[in-house]
């Protein structure tokens, strides 16, 4: 990717991307040795479309000497291009899962895949790329920081990417596009505002635009509804739904609603450690 | 293109430090400079967090204070070496010996071929231990002198000696001559002085014994009318009355054994007779005898009046005539008794040599000690002052001199200015290195304060530092960003108390003065230093290595804040409450 972020607009032909991951391929095999082999066993199961998934994957948390097992052999995907919604009990390991997609935290065994490229066992200077290029996240309690306005949330995750010569070189592109996504998300009158002085819909929008600012592959939702009430969490999540729809983001959804996870593309059920497939 | 793996960029020193720190160790591929978010950051911080800058105080106090105490203690020594420069000669070739150095101008001529060219002035003195009399208000007093006999048609070429006379001609040049008046003008407790102060005591002193006199007179009249009357009463009784008739010269001449007084009454009323006179009677109103150059503090004390104001109490003045006793150069030496007239005053502000030294010209010492060689007509001295050219290593030139003169041949002693005041100046530099030192552990102290302030916001940060690592900022920017804060604070700290510590030094002696105002006592004795105001000299290497020294405990103390902050896992961060 390079450095200036297309103004264009979110779509992107999703093919691509995949293939410029293809492109970089032999340097990962570099990194893990065990790559090749893990590349001979994909089961048929993870098609070439799939866009995040996990293979196998355990974690437990260990707390004063006993070992709670949270995911116990997971195997998960996520298609291109659609909208997953996983559900499952409080407690199930929901956000487990999906910070292991996000690769904030590492699987005790098993393996995470972006686009068919292990990611799990990066160098934690190239997660943080990742995270910085090819993800979105957002969360339940929406963590913007407190200290910048809305436009400067908007923009950190590319103020992160870049140099600060680059990025006062891109500034006005930089900032047209977080005006842009200000407008998507219908907060283009407050840019200059404090989190504080906004409220719970309002700061998820400004996540939802954050999360985008990157221009990524992937948006990984941890209840972004959770914290909101009727009316505002259906308006958030048509939102996402057009995200997905008109631009053909992949979206990884954490939920406790069962109606918005009806209204995914695919659904499954953490239970026990395990996922069940629903739809 | 290659969006997952990032087009290398140039090394960046810091972050491999950083990486190093936090124990990361780096892979081929390295991630490129970023850093907008972190001074925008750091600067939200700073500006949402003011209270940080309290941590900062004690920096800034530390700062300012080592900077006034190093410009103070910098003052004092600077200006203890000029004077005690401005007094001592550069070089000294002294001797023990009771006699002295009898042949001097074969040790000057020695001393000038050895060290040629880089002699500037040479002179030859006479120093001995003396004791000193003198009368102030009917009583004698008697004190511990160093007496020295100076030739003082060389004498102020080797040192500063005539700047710090008090009589304008004898700054010009000293003559051991009385003026008439004006003394130190601009000091009024000095002036009634000189001659017009000399014949005035004289006069009184004249009025005195005639009104005595007259007194006498009348008394032995009176007595000689009673006995006549008796003798006219009764004849048998005349004898015991004759023995009720006082004497008052007796009575006077009893308690004031010696001559010369400063007093205007209640003094001795017999002039003394001059020593070498033959049987001419001294008349002191016209006449002086031998000067003698006292150091201001033998005889005057300086104190506050009750309104607080500095004033010289003066119990000797130019004019007055002194006593001195000192050992002939004789074996065993005996004690010789000299009258001598106090013609100036020696005010070098070193309180030591100020309450000792009094100069007497060079011949009279030699006369009067015997110390004459009666072939070579030669007088003995007992220390040869040299005073070097200007850019004359002082050392060198000391070290050929030792070398001309071994000890082990010789019986004089070489020593420079240096030598003799060596010990005082090393305690003063020690006493400043202690200061230092305990100064920087102040701010060393400061530095645990920012430590903890910075652990503080950062477990206050938590969950922000969480969200950064989610949005893919590494462990090194976090890092900087507290460490930049450390930075920042650091050297606001120490910015400000290098301009606090400034002022205050520059400022000194007004804020000296409000201190004594408001306390009511005295901050900076005059009388105790005799410096007028508080000396200061400001180096500016001083300011530099102590507002770095300042920057590098700020930054030392963020260290380790950064780094937990650095290696805190993101989903605990983000869980964190
Ligand atoms: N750091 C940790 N240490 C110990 N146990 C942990 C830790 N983090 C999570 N757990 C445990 O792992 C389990 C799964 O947690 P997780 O947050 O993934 O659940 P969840 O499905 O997201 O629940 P919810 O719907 O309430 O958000 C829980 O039982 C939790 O107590
Ligand atoms: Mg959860």
């Amino acid at each position: 990717m390079n450095n200036s972020i297309p103004a264009k607009s979110l779509a992107k032909p999703t093919s691509t991307a995949a293939n410029q991951l293809r492109v970089v391929r032999p340097e990962a095999d570099n990194e893990s040795g065990h790559s090749k082999q893990t590349h001979t066993t994909v089961p048929q199961s993870f098609s070439r479309e799939s866009m995040v998934d996990a293979r196998a994957v355990t974690k437990s948390y260990r707390r004063h000497k006993t070992s709670v097992a949270v995911l116990k052999g997971v195997d998960f995907s996520a298609e291109q291009g659609k909208m997953t919604a996983i559900v499952g009990q409080s407690g199930s390991g929901k956000s487990t899962l999906l910070h292991l997609l996000g690769t904030l935290d590492r699987p005790d065994s098993g393996e995470i895949h972006f686009a068919n490229q292990r990611i799990d066992n990066l160098p934690a200077r190239k997660r943080d790329a990742f995270r910085n290029h090819q993800l979105g996240m957002i969360f339940q309690f929406y963590h913007l920081l407190p200290e910048l306005t809305l436009l400067e949330n908007v923009i950190a995750p590319a103020m992160i990417g870049q140099s600060i010569l680059s990025y006062f070189r891109n500034r006005s592109s930089i900032m047209k596009r977080a005006k842009e996504l200000a407008e998507l998300v219908g907060l283009s009158h407050r840019l200059h505002h404090k989190p504080s002085q906004l409220s719970g819909g309002e700061m998820q929008r400004t996540a939802i635009a954050r999360a985008l600012i990157t221009d990524p592959k992937l948006l990984l939702a941890d209840e972004p509804t959770g914290n909101l009430d009727q009316e505002s969490g259906q308006s958030i999540l048509q939102l996402l739904r057009n995200l997905n729809q008109e631009s053909g983001l992949t979206i990884v959804m954490v939920t406790h609603d069962e109606n918005i996870a009806m209204q995914c593309d695919a659904l499954v059920r953490l239970k026990g450690g395990k996922v069940e497939r629903l739809k | 293109m290659g969006m997952l793996w990032h087009p290398m960029d140039q090394e960046c020193y810091f972050r491999i430090l950083v990486d190093k720190l936090i124990g990361r160790h780096r892979r081929t591929v390295h991630a490129k400079e970023r850093g907008m978010y972190k001074v925008l950051l750091c600067w939200r911080y700073l500006k949402t967090r003011w209270i940080a800058l309290a941590s900062i105080v004690s920096v800034t106090l530390g700062v300012a204070t080592l900077i006034v105490v190093n410009s103070v203690m910098d003052g004092f020594t600077s200006q203890m070496q000029d004077r005690m420069h401005g007094i001592l000669s550069d070089l000294v070739v002294e001797t023990r010996a009771t006699n002295g150095i009898a042949e001097p101008n074969w040790y000057i001529e020695r001393i000038r071929a050895r060290l040629g060219e880089s002699v500037d002035g040479i002179t030859t003195v006479v120093t001995l231990p003396a004791m000193m009399t003198f009368h102030h208000n009917g009583n004698a007093h008697t004190q511990q002198i160093n007496l020295i006999g100076i030739d003082q048609s060389t004498y102020a070429s080797v040192s500063d000696f005539s700047k710090y006379l008090l009589h304008p001609d004898n700054k010009r040049q000293l003559d051991f001559i009385l003026k008439r008046n004006g003394y130190a003008p601009d000091r009024e407790a000095l002036q009634p002085s000189g001659w017009e102060y000399r014949s005035r005591v004289e006069q009184l002193k004249k009025d005195r014994q005639t009104e005595l006199e007259r007194y006498r007179q009348l008394q032995a009249k009176i007595a000689e009318e009673q006995q006549n009357q008796i003798a006219k009463d009764s004849q048998g009784l005349s004898d015991s009355t004759a023995d009720q008739a006082i004497d008052p010269k007796a009575n006077e001449n009893g308690t004031q054994p010696l001559e010369a007084n400063s007093d205007l009454l209640g003094g001795p009323m017999i002039q003394p007779v001059q020593n070498s006179g033959g049987g001419r009677v001294f008349d002191a109103s016209i006449e002086q005898r031998i000067g003698i150059v006292l150091g201001i503090g033998i005889g005057s004390v300086r104190g506050r009046d009750s309104d607080g104001q500095l004033k010289d109490y003066f119990f000797i003045r130019p004019g007055d005539d002194v006593s001195v006793a000192f050992p002939n150069a004789g074996s065993p030496p005996r004690a010789i008794d000299e009258l001598f007239t106090v013609v100036d005053f020696y005010e070098s502000k070193m309180s030591e040599y100020d309450a000792t030294f009094a100069f007497v010209p060079i011949e009279a010492l030699q006369r009067a000690r015997g110390m004459f060689d009666p072939l070579s007509k030669q007088g003995a001295v007992t220390s040869i002052q040299i005073k070097l050219a200007r850019g004359t290593d002082l050392n060198s030139a000391r070290d050929s001199l030792r070398d001309e003169f071994p000890p082990s041949e010789s019986y004089v002693q070489v020593n420079s200015w240096r030598d003799t005041q060596g010990p005082l100046l090393a305690a003063v530099q020690l006493e400043t290195t202690i200061l230092n030192v305990l100064l920087f552990m102040i701010i060393a102290v400061a530095g645990f304060g920012i430590l903890a302030t910075f652990f503080m916001i950062v477990v206050e940060k938590t969950r922000d530092i969480g969200v950064l690592k989610s949005l893919g900022a590494p462990g090194s920017g976090i890092a900087s960003i507290f460490l930049g804060y450390g930075v920042l604070l650091g050297s606001v700290g120490s910015g400000v108390g290098v301009l606090c510590g400034l002022a205050f030094v520059w400022k000194i002696n007004e804020i000296a003065r409000v201190l004594e105002w408001i306390t009511g006592r005295e901050v900076f004795d005059p009388t105790v230093y005799y410096f007028d105001t508080i000396p200061t000299v400001i180096h500016p290497f001083t300011i530099v290595w102590v507002s770095i020294g300042a920057v590098l405990i700020a930054i030392l103390a963020s260290v380790l804040p950064s780094i937990r902050a650095a290696r805190m896992h993101p989903v605990e961060a983000l869980r964190y409450e």
